[in-house]
């Protein structure tokens, strides 16, 4: 039978080098995503959800030193790939869309040809007139009309590129899909109508998904499951309905009550008190602790393991907050 | 000048782009990028500009920073500095004055900053070449605004290359080079789209600080209409290089008229993963506005839209009452 996670990622641990000294990026996370599911990734900025997707992919930059942990995708150690074998599983096994995507368009090409070419690579034998049709029936996915195919980047406006892009990712139909703030750049109409479609792909195809945004609302519509990251530690991954609804971790609670919404009367919006950690030399013991309502003792000198406290309800906190206080 | 002046008058303005058939092909026709919008920014307050997606808004940034030529309309601005402008008019020394009272936050982080520079050159670039302050103060001036827009300790990241940095990260750093130089007028692209809340409220208050503080103003381009909200006292909507609906804030967050409009706020997601939301439906793909029809442009999206729309011009943007401007026959 068939292992029911599709990729599995443990105690993953990975700094930069920098001049001034470790950027300490991503420290021993662990997470199982299922066939078929889709994970929301969500943290402030700079905690290190763009750097994981990076190292499932080996697609780190010279100064990033990959310390420890491992990574399954369908049973295979990726980490343990040669180059060669890695290139085979990027696209296939494991596509991206890039949080910078929407310069990741070749210039002087036309946005058609592009994903024509990618197609091609991936799949030998597709002529080019069928990888053209290929492409016809995607731009509508992604509410482009098929006839700017021939257009150049310069001529698509930043969402158009964006869409251009989760296009040339569904392209080769792989298993896992990871997005990086995939609609940031998309007006929520668009928006609305691709995360739509990511879903309808994504379960037709039996795809996963890797759904990384600072954004709880888009990550509330999008995700079976969510894992909040803090500093390059996961700090809570759970259902998304547990994660918004019985919050264990404080600083999952703080982010789920200051969000500015449209909805309601206005409020006044609260940001987190004090300062976001420091990477080159983060906090000691939880990472969390200087800016924690709920810090005790134990908090400053000892790192809380991250454990399961309820079924598929993992946390890492001295002091949870107690079930259904959320 | 009083508080309430018109900082920024933008007259029947409007952008197009020639479109081609084929490597050297013969023109096919123009892209009406901005189809003759006007507005008025008053100083010290802000502009919320939101809609679909290449419907224009980041050319209408663009022709407010100078950075394109309009094709017709006109700019102008009128700035305690320069006096009364017309944007199309100023050469040198003016628009040297003017670069650095209007700045521009571009939308994209990635494509902003120059990769060979450190983030201390990039904030700093911008006082060098205006020739403000001395070395020291200019640095304690790159620290301030780093730690403000809270990249902190400004210490970890003044040395580091944009590839060093998150996306959020960047875009603050593209926030902080702008903010510098103490600009009247900052026309900011989805300068938060990437940062999370807690940053984000930062940088916003930080934003509306400035304006109450020292008068500036804002035209705030954004998709994120729950930001809008916190950050204009006015919105313009936009819908193939027109503006269909504008008004202030709440009003229209309460009672969005136009059609578009409507679909628009009802496609914000909501965080709560047991609600299913019920988004007001609109017809069709997004369009190109090549060479569009003289009538309604959303006619073809429009599920209210009847033989009157289809057989008369784009209706005006008249006031509905209380400044609440709607472009719909049907309101
Ligand atoms: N090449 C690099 N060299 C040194 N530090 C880096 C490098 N790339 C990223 N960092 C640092 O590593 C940390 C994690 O970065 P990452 O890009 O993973 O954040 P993120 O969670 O994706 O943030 P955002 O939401 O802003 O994109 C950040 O503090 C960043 O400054
Ligand atoms: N240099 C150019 N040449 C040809 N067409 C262009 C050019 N720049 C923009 N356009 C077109 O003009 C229209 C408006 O583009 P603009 O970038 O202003 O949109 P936008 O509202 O900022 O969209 P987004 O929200 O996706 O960034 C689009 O149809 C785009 O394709
Ligand atoms: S471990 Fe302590 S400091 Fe960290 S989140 Fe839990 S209570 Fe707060
Ligand atoms: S004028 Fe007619 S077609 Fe245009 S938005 Fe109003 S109802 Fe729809
Ligand atoms: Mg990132
Ligand atoms: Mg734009």
């Amino acid at each position: 039978m068939k292992d029911k996670n599709i990729l599995s990622v443990q105690n993953l641990t990975m700094h930069y080098r920098t001049r001034k000294g470790d950027v300490s990026a991503v420290d021993d996370v662990s997470f199982d995503l299922a066939r078929g599911q889709s994970l929301g990734l969500v943290g402030e900025s700079g905690c290190g959800k763009t750097s994981i997707a990076f190292s499932l992919l080996r697609l780190l930059p010279e100064n990033a030193q990959l310390l420890s942990g491992n990574v399954y995708l369908d049973g295979c150690d990726v980490l343990a790939l040669d180059e060669k074998e890695v290139r085979k599983i990027r696209w296939r096994g494991i596509s991206m869309v890039f949080q910078a995507a929407m310069n990741a368009l070749d210039p002087v090409y036309r946005v058609g040809d592009q994903i024509i070419e990618a197609l091609q690579t991936h799949f030998r034998g597709l002529s080019e007139a069928e990888a053209r049709e290929r492409v016809r029936e995607l731009f509508p996915l992604v509410g482009l009309d098929p006839g700017l195919m021939d257009r150049y980047p310069h001529e698509f406006s930043g969402g158009m590129r964006q869409r251009a892009i989760i296009a040339m990712a569904l392209s080769c139909e792989p298993r896992v899909i990871i997005a990086d703030e995939p609609t940031t750049a998309l007006d929520v109409i668009v928006q609305d109508r691709i995360l739509g479609e990511l879903r309808a792909i994504q379960q037709k195809m039996d795809m996963s998904m890797i759904y990384i945004t600072h954004d709880i609302a888009v990550i509330a519509e999008v995700s079976d499951r969510i894992g909040v990251m803090y500093a390059g530690r996961m700090a809570e991954l759970a259902s998304a309905v547990d994660v918004f609804e019985k919050p264990l971790h404080p600083y999952t609670h703080a982010l789920m009550n200051a969000f500015p919404s449209i909805e309601g009367e206005k409020q006044e919006l609260k940001a987190l008190p004090g300062e976001p950690p420091d990477l080159l030399s983060p906090p000691s013991g939880c990472r969390f602790h200087p800016r924690c309502s709920r810090t005790i003792e134990k908090c400053m000198g000892l790192q809380p393991p991250f454990e399961e406290m309820g079924a598929g309800h993992f946390v890492a906190c001295w002091n949870p907050l107690e079930v259904g206080n959320g | 000048m009083g508080e309430n002046s018109t900082l920024v008058n933008v007259v029947g303005l409007e952008k197009r782009f020639p479109v081609s058939a084929g490597v050297f092909g013969r023109l096919r026709g123009h892209i009406h990028a901005v189809d003759e919008i006007s507005f008025e920014i008053p100083s010290g307050r802000s502009l919320g500009l939101v809609g679909e997606s290449g419907c224009g808004k980041t050319t209408t940034g663009k022709l407010l920073a100078r950075l394109l030529d309009p094709t017709d309309g006109h700019i102008y601005l009128n700035d305690e500095e320069l006096g009364k402008i017309d944007l199309a008019e100023i050469r040198g020394q003016e628009l040297k004055t003017f670069r650095r009272r209007v700045q521009i936050i571009f939308q994209d982080p990635y494509e902003s900053l120059n990769p060979r520079r450190t983030i201390y050159d990039t904030v700093e670039e911008p006082l060098r070449v205006q020739g403000i302050g001395g070395m020291a103060e200019r640095e304690a001036r790159v620290v301030k605004l780093l730690e403000l827009v809270g990249l902190t300790p400004a210490s970890s990241f003044l040395f580091r290359f944009p590839h060093e940095l998150s996306g959020g990260q960047r875009q603050r750093v593209a926030i902080a080079r702008a903010l510098v130089v103490n600009p009247v007028f900052v026309i900011a692209d989805e300068p938060t789209s990437m940062l999370d809340v807690s940053i984000r409220i930062g940088v916003m208050q930080l934003m509306t600080e400035l304006a109450e503080r020292l008068n500036v103003s804002y035209l705030y381009i954004t998709h994120d209409l729950a930001v809008a909200r916190y950050m204009c006292q006015e919105i313009a909507v936009m819908y193939l290089g027109k503006i269909v609906e504008q008004g202030e804030t709440e009003e229209m967050i309460r009672h969005p008229q136009h059609p578009y409009t409507r679909a628009l706020f009802s496609a914000v997601p909501v965080p709560n993963p047991r609600r299913n939301r019920i988004a007001i439906e609109i017809k069709g793909g997004v369009p190109t506005p090549i060479d569009p029809p003289q009538r309604c442009r959303f006619y073809d999206r429009c599920l209210s839209g009847d033989d009157f729309c289809l057989n008369n011009d784009h209706p005006p943007l008249d006031d509905k009452g209380a400044g609440h401007r709607v472009a719909c026959y049907k309101v």
